[in-house]
């Protein structure tokens, strides 16, 4: 596979995905001038961060007076799996140039990972430039879009009446990206640890009740895990 | 109201966090890889930080003075059924509609 041709496969793979991108960054634009944020925040915080989940973390918790590092944190937390996306990408491109890996990076978002490494994966024989062009091809359509979105929801939000409730949209989004995760026993465990740590601790001064919620989940996860493991390695 | 330096520091500091995240193991750690522990922890993040923040947003929401709202509760729930059935976009639709419903019938 050229390089060119890799590329159009990757536009085409990519394409779907507009479908997702655009509602959810006009939303980010719109729910942004909400809170507060200007036209040039709004932006900045598109491009530079480019993650949506974790955008809206930060809006969420900023909103409700979070102490700025505690919405830093947990707004981190959220990319934290992007960690993984690296390591697992390293096998394809690692051996692209520096300048080539850190423009991947800057682009890694969830959909176009999930879809070159399954490309990656299916087309052993591509070579490094072909995986590359592949993966840049994917976001060619998504990243402007992403851009171009969350600056017309940026402009027309103000003009939104309150009497929508935009400000249900944000819980809204994160029940939208969390109810597909939960596939397996783990990760309801990981949810449901995570609500009612979340109830316990919402007392608990500096949002840390979010943070406290947040670690229990993850371990709960990992714990459930580890024992359907020990369980199914008993069974054999 | 959130405060300039706030947001501010909030955008640049997740910008450039974010961006050492992905650039982790593709430019800075070589070809290291993450231990088992680690993957086994990474995976749930997702799933145990999203309800962390949707359940006191949800039960106490801001908008109507931090007193529980039964259309949000009915609305949330339309939201997480279609979430799991169809795609995030529908999810929207579906928390949103239903909440404009509700306040529609209850008023």
């Amino acid at each position: 596979m050229t390089a060119r041709t890799a590329f159009w496969r990757g536009f085409r793979d990519g394409a779907p995905f507009t479908v997702i991108v655009v509602p959810f960054a006009l939303l980010f634009g719109v729910v942004a001038r909400d809170a507060g944020l200007d036209v040039l925040q709004t932006m900045s915080m598109s491009v530079l961060v480019i993650a949506g989940a974790s955008q809206f973390t930060a809006l969420a918790l900023l909103q409700d007076q979070a102490p700025v590092y505690v919405a830093l944190l947990a707004s981190l937390a959220v990319n934290l799996r992007m960690a993984m996306y690296s390591a697992a990408l390293v096998p394809h491109v690692g051996k692209a140039r520096l300048g080539v890996r850190a423009l991947l990076a800057y682009l890694m978002v969830d959909q176009v990972f999930a879809v070159a490494i399954g490309a990656y994966e299916r087309s052993p024989e591509m070579t490094v430039p072909a995986k590359v062009a592949y993966y840049l091809g994917c976001m060619t359509l998504i990243t402007p879009l992403w851009y171009a979105s969350t600056l017309i929801g940026a402009l027309v939000g103000k003009a939104i009446p309150a009497s929508l409730s935009l400000d249900f949209a944000l819980p809204v989004c994160f029940i939208a990206l969390l109810a597909p995760l939960l596939r397996s026993a783990p990760q309801i465990a990981a949810a449901v640890v995570s609500v009612i740590c979340a109830i316990l601790f919402a007392g608990v001064p500096w949002s840390l009740g979010l943070v406290i919620a947040a670690l229990a989940g993850v371990i709960a996860g990992a714990q459930t895990e580890l024992w359907q493991e020990r369980r199914a390695g008993r069974a054999e | 109201m959130i405060s300039d330096t706030a947001i501010w520091t909030v955008i640049l500091l997740l910008g450039l966090g974010t961006y050492l995240i992905r650039f982790s193991f593709l430019g800075l750690f070589g070809g290291k890889t993450l231990p088992p522990w680690a993957l086994r922890h990474l995976k749930y993040i997702g799933v145990a930080v999203f309800p962390a923040i949707v359940t006191p947003l949800l039960l106490w929401p801001a908008a109507t003075g931090g007193t529980t709202d039964p259309a949000r509760l009915v609305a949330a729930a339309a939201a997480f059924l279609v979430g799991m059935r169809l795609s995030v976009a529908w999810a929207l639709v579906a928390g949103m509609g239903t909440l404009y419903l509700m306040h529609y019938l209850i008023g």
